[in-house]
């Protein structure tokens, strides 16, 4: 335990989530253990006690996520206190944010009772695990994700509509000293022909690592996928894409086997493409400028706003980038049924408020150069919006 | 009310009354429902021998049940296990719980004795019991089909009548309400069985709130990979586990000897597509349809059943299995502790048994003929008798299931502190630990276990009490069934809250344990498991457990659960839930 909440309190600041030194992480087994000493502690501990879990993490976020998501909780709080985010991770796993005022075990508690995070302006985020500190991670980083998206989409749209206040200017204005620009080159990544199962491993873990390294996904989300002959290999369910090793599960195209029912919930998508396509290798992250800009759409009197994430009836485009709709997996609204057909002849998709998908021919290399130029479009395209 | 109906219905097979309660809101707050409220009405009887009268036989539904929620229809049946001694229940899908719902009541308790066979028959405004004698010897198919039209239908089979003591209840011809032996209460009863039609409506506070807490837990379920990916169980069923099993290997083989079995690759889910070419089915209102049925009407087995049919008793005839289950599920027994059972008796014979001895065995056991007799006793009885108890491999005296606790160390612990014996599914630690959900934890590691397991035997405890699918749980949590409980109730609630709530309903049971005299003794697994090797390879090592860290584990297991030292329960901690307890 001492080692799994050292792990992430780390993981967060090498995301440059969290600053070094700012992040809380405590796991519980029988007893309590933090990663650090911190005089929150033991407030902290009191939340522990009250609640079923077994990982709590706090952290101040790093900036540029510190401003705005002070910024959209003190908007929240003049409402019914809670941020809500459109994104799809949002959607699917948080459902909303609810924002604590005071550093209170009590009122932090009455928020976790029901949600998986609070947001307490000034102070930081406080996310949970049941599990693992891991869960609590992935729910920090989801956080963060969606708050930068719902800051910069409303800014977008403030922007046009002429209704940016001072004070979001000012949190802007932070956001952009925080604001690296994409590398122009991609990396070299290992070439086909891949000619054992060892080197197909390590092509897709490297595709993993480098999408992280480059900043091309949140929190590590996002899945990987190399077809060889009559196997797909593909990234896990809830695996991280910078640890892909030991993580990557090979689906016989035949159906023969169940064996990759712990594959990534995109399985189907990422199979469908690979058969209808010449294409071999997928990659799919979630860059930020991308998701923001998939979400802007002026055409206010739509008769499917609000529902635009499974229903955009609209044929949309980022230059050559077509946006469709879907939600994660299989379900009726599934990318799996929007996804594969967008990608016929094209180098890469967005999907609405959730992230976009490369494609390759034989290895990482063209998918991956892809990812990076779609979401430096993106980023530029943004940046000239709002400049 | 809603959600709940408020209506307790009390039948008394010894003169042939019955009654309605109305218990107070609080008591179903406290208790929610399903499993929590059958504890809550078992507690009192809780020393009772199975087969006293006064022991009663519980079927209850939770609030959830009859509503758009998804719940698959699902109920809790509960008594005290003739198998184990233990508090014994099952979560049963079908349709039998929303016809219940739609008849008026919430549960049904029945206590007494029927001097001849009977069966109960509930349909809106009346409750019949009627002399079944003509039933007797039947197969739960055939009476099914019988009985199909007074509604859903519960029964028991020939097992039950032969005194086999993992004899099941069988719900709508194929549900089955299994582990436990709880089939036996329908005999000790004089019970045939059970039939409910109804018609009214569950009312609903907020169809609103319902309908956007059902989209969140759709969503999650269609994110699934496990559920609704295209290797998932709703394509090949619960099969669709078989091969990540063998290939972590996990695969209980040879009576757990082994842990691989080599043939597996040619009878996973895969192969039992590509022979029976099934249709999906399923609980009714589930849209995920994990049961699998061949064109005759056939049942493709579930995960379970494939794994201990083939690799248990090392039988490589995909065929086997499922007349196997067919065997089992028409006679009302249990197919875990059916195979395992047959495992233990060909390893103290030492004999691989071919296929066509496995099927007159089962028949052997169901009908109570010959060996078949001693063998219905359940593997424990069995080889203590001959002195070989360590050849059992059972913990509280039932069979364990098809993941090898060496694979999975949260797993080991789950079965050991399981309140109705060898289970997997009160913590089904499997979900983190192999299936990567929420996050994949250390399979072979104990660290955090303690606290994880009794975490998730709180939330299946609610899951069990809404009554809702532990499999949806793959991809939905409380904090989603929440917000359904409270649009459904009117109840405000959060995911904490009903956590406590699970929390009291496992400690309710450990208490019932405890009077019946469980304590840490019992919490433990078979020797096999800390003195043998599985089958390691592949870079892989299947040790096995280390029994310290074993004891360590259980040891926080039992300060995190508020138990004392030995496993028994707490008076201030039972005070603390608004239980009681003595020592
Ligand atoms: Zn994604």
């Amino acid at each position: 335990m001492k080692q799994l909440v050292g792990k992430y309190a780390r993981k967060l600041v090498d995301a440059g989530l969290a600053e070094d030194g700012a992040p809380v992480v405590g796991g519980l087994d029988d007893e309590l253990v933090w990663n650090r000493r911190d005089a929150r502690c033991s407030e902290l501990a009191k939340v522990f006690s009250g609640l079923n879990i077994n990982a709590l993490l706090f952290s101040l976020p790093a900036e540029p996520y510190r401003s705005m998501i002070d910024y959209l909780a003190s908007m929240a709080t003049v409402t019914d206190g809670v941020i809500r985010p459109t994104d799809t991770e949002t959607r699917t796993i948080l459902h909303d944010l609810p924002v604590v005022e005071a550093f209170d075990a009590g009122e932090i508690m009455a928020a976790l009772e029901r949600r998986k995070c609070a947001v307490l302006p000034g102070h930081g985020v406080v996310t949970w695990g049941m599990v693992s500190p891991e869960q609590a991670f992935v729910f920090y980083s989801s956080v963060c994700f969606a708050c930068f998206v719902k800051f910069m989409s409303d800014y977008l749209a403030d922007r046009k509509s002429g209704r940016v206040s001072r004070r979001q200017r000012r949190v802007m204005d932070t956001v952009m000293q925080h604001i690296d620009l994409l590398p122009s080159e991609p990396p070299a990544l290992m070439r086909a022909p891949f000619l054992s199962e060892r080197a197909i491993y390590h092509a897709v873990s490297q595709a993993g690592r480098m999408t992280v390294e480059y900043g091309l996904v949140d929190s590590f989300f996002g899945n990987v996928s190399l077809r060889c002959g009559d196997t797909l290999y593909i990234s896990q369910t809830t695996s991280s894409l910078d640890e892909l090793d030991g993580c990557i599960d090979p689906c016989p195209l035949d159906g023969s086997s169940c064996a990759g029912i712990t594959a990534s919930s995109e399985l189907t998508a990422h199979r469908e493409i690979v058969q209808r396509t010449e294409m071999n290798a997928i990659l799919h992250g979630h860059p930020k400028f991308s998701v923001i800009l998939s979400m802007d759409c002026e055409k206010t009197d739509c008769a499917f706003r609000g529902q635009c994430h499974i229903r955009c009836p609209e044929s949309r485009f980022i230059e050559d980038i077509p946006i469709v709709p879907g939600e994660v997996g299989t379900g009726p609204h599934g990318l799996c049924h929007t996804l594969p057909p967008a990608m016929e002849g094209r180098r890469g998709v967005i999907v609405y408020g959730h992230g976009l998908f490369t494609v390759g021919r034989e290895d990482f290399n063209e998918a991956f150069a892809g990812l990076l130029a779609i979401e430096r479009l993106c980023q530029e395209t943004y940046l000239r919006m709002v400049s | 009310m809603n959600g709940w109906l408020g209506s307790i219905l009390h039948v008394d097979l010894t003169d042939g009354t019955h009654s309605v309660e109305h218990p107070a809101a609080a008591t179903y707050q406290a208790w929610i429902g399903g499993k929590g409220l059958a504890g809550h009405y078992l507690y009192p009887h809780a020393t009772r021998s199975w087969d006293a009268p006064g022991m009663p036989l519980i079927f209850m539904t939770g609030p959830l049940v009859g509503t758009s929620a998804p719940t698959s229809g699902r109920m809790c049946i509960m008594s005290r296990s003739p198998l184990t001694g233990t508090i014994g229940d099952a979560s049963v899908g079908g349709s039998l719980g929303i016809e219940l719902k739609q008849a008026g009541f919430d549960g049904i308790v029945i206590s007494g004795s029927s001097q001849r066979p009977c069966g109960i028959e509930i349909t809106p405004g009346s409750v019949l019991i009627r002399e079944a004698s003509a039933l007797s010897g039947m197969g739960t198919g055939e009476l099914h089909i019988r009985l199909k039209d007074k509604g859903a239908v519960a029964t028991a089979g020939p097992a039950a009548e032969s005194g086999v003591l993992f004899a099941n209840i069988v719900v709508d011809g194929a549900h089955c309400a299994g582990r436990n032996g709880l089939g036996l209460l329908f005999s000790a009863k004089n019970l045939k069985y059970l039939t409910i039609k109804g018609s009214g409506r569950v009312p609903v506070h907020d169809p609103d709130g319902l309908r956007q807490a059902r989209e969140d837990i759709f969503r999650l379920i269609a994110a699934s990979p496990v559920l609704l990916g295209e290797l998932g169980i709703a394509q090949f069923g619960t099969g669709a586990l078989y091969d990540l099993m063998n290939n972590r290997r996990m695969m209980p083989t040879a009576n757990f000897r082994q842990t691989v079995f080599a043939p597996a690759p040619s009878m996973n889910a895969a192969a039992y597509k590509r022979r029976y070419m099934p249709k999906r089915s399923g609980c009714r209102g589930c849209h995920i349809l994990c049961k699998k049925v061949a064109r005759d009407g056939t049942l493709i087995p579930e995960f379970e059943t494939m794994s201990h049919f083939s690799a248990l008793l090392l039988n490589e005839d995909i065929d086997v299995v499922t007349k196997a289950n067919s065997i089992c599920n028409n006679l009302g027994m249990d197919t875990i502790s059916a195979a395992a059972t047959l495992a233990c008796y060909a390893e103290m014979e030492g004999e691989r048994l071919s296929g066509e001895r496995i099927l007159s065995l089962l028949d052997a056991i169901g009908h109570g003929h010959g060996i078949g007799r001693e063998l219905g006793q359940g593997s424990f009885r069995y080889a203590a008798a001959k002195g070989e108890p360590g050849v059992s491999i059972s913990v509280k005296r039932q069979e364990l299931p098809a993941y090898d606790p060496r694979g999975a160390y949260g797993m080991a612990l789950g079965y050991a502190t399981s309140t109705r014996g060898g289970c997997h599914l009160r913590a089904y630690p499997i979900s983190h630990e192999i299936l990567r959900k929420p996050v994949a934890t250390d399979r072979f590691s104990f660290a955090g276990k303690a606290r994880i397991i009794k975490i998730a035997e709180d939330c299946n405890a609610v899951v069990d009490s809404l009554t809702a699918c532990k499999f949806v749980f793959f991809g939905a949590s409380l904090e989603e069934y929440a917000k359904a409980f409270t649009a459904v109730t009117g109840v405000e609630t959060t995911t904490q809250e009903l956590m406590r709530a699970g929390e009291r309903i496992y400690y309710n049971e450990r208490i019932m344990n405890a009077l019946n005299g469980f304590t840490d003794a019992d919490d433990d697994l078979p020797p096999r498991f800390f003195e043998d090797e599985g089958s390691s390879g592949n870079d892989m090592r299947i040790a096995p457990l280390d029994r310290k860290e074993f004891l360590r584990t259980r040891a926080r297991y039992y300060r995190v659960r508020g138990l004392d030292q030995k496993g028994m329960p707490v008076s201030e901690k039972a005070a603390q839930l608004g239980l009681q307890w003595t020592a």
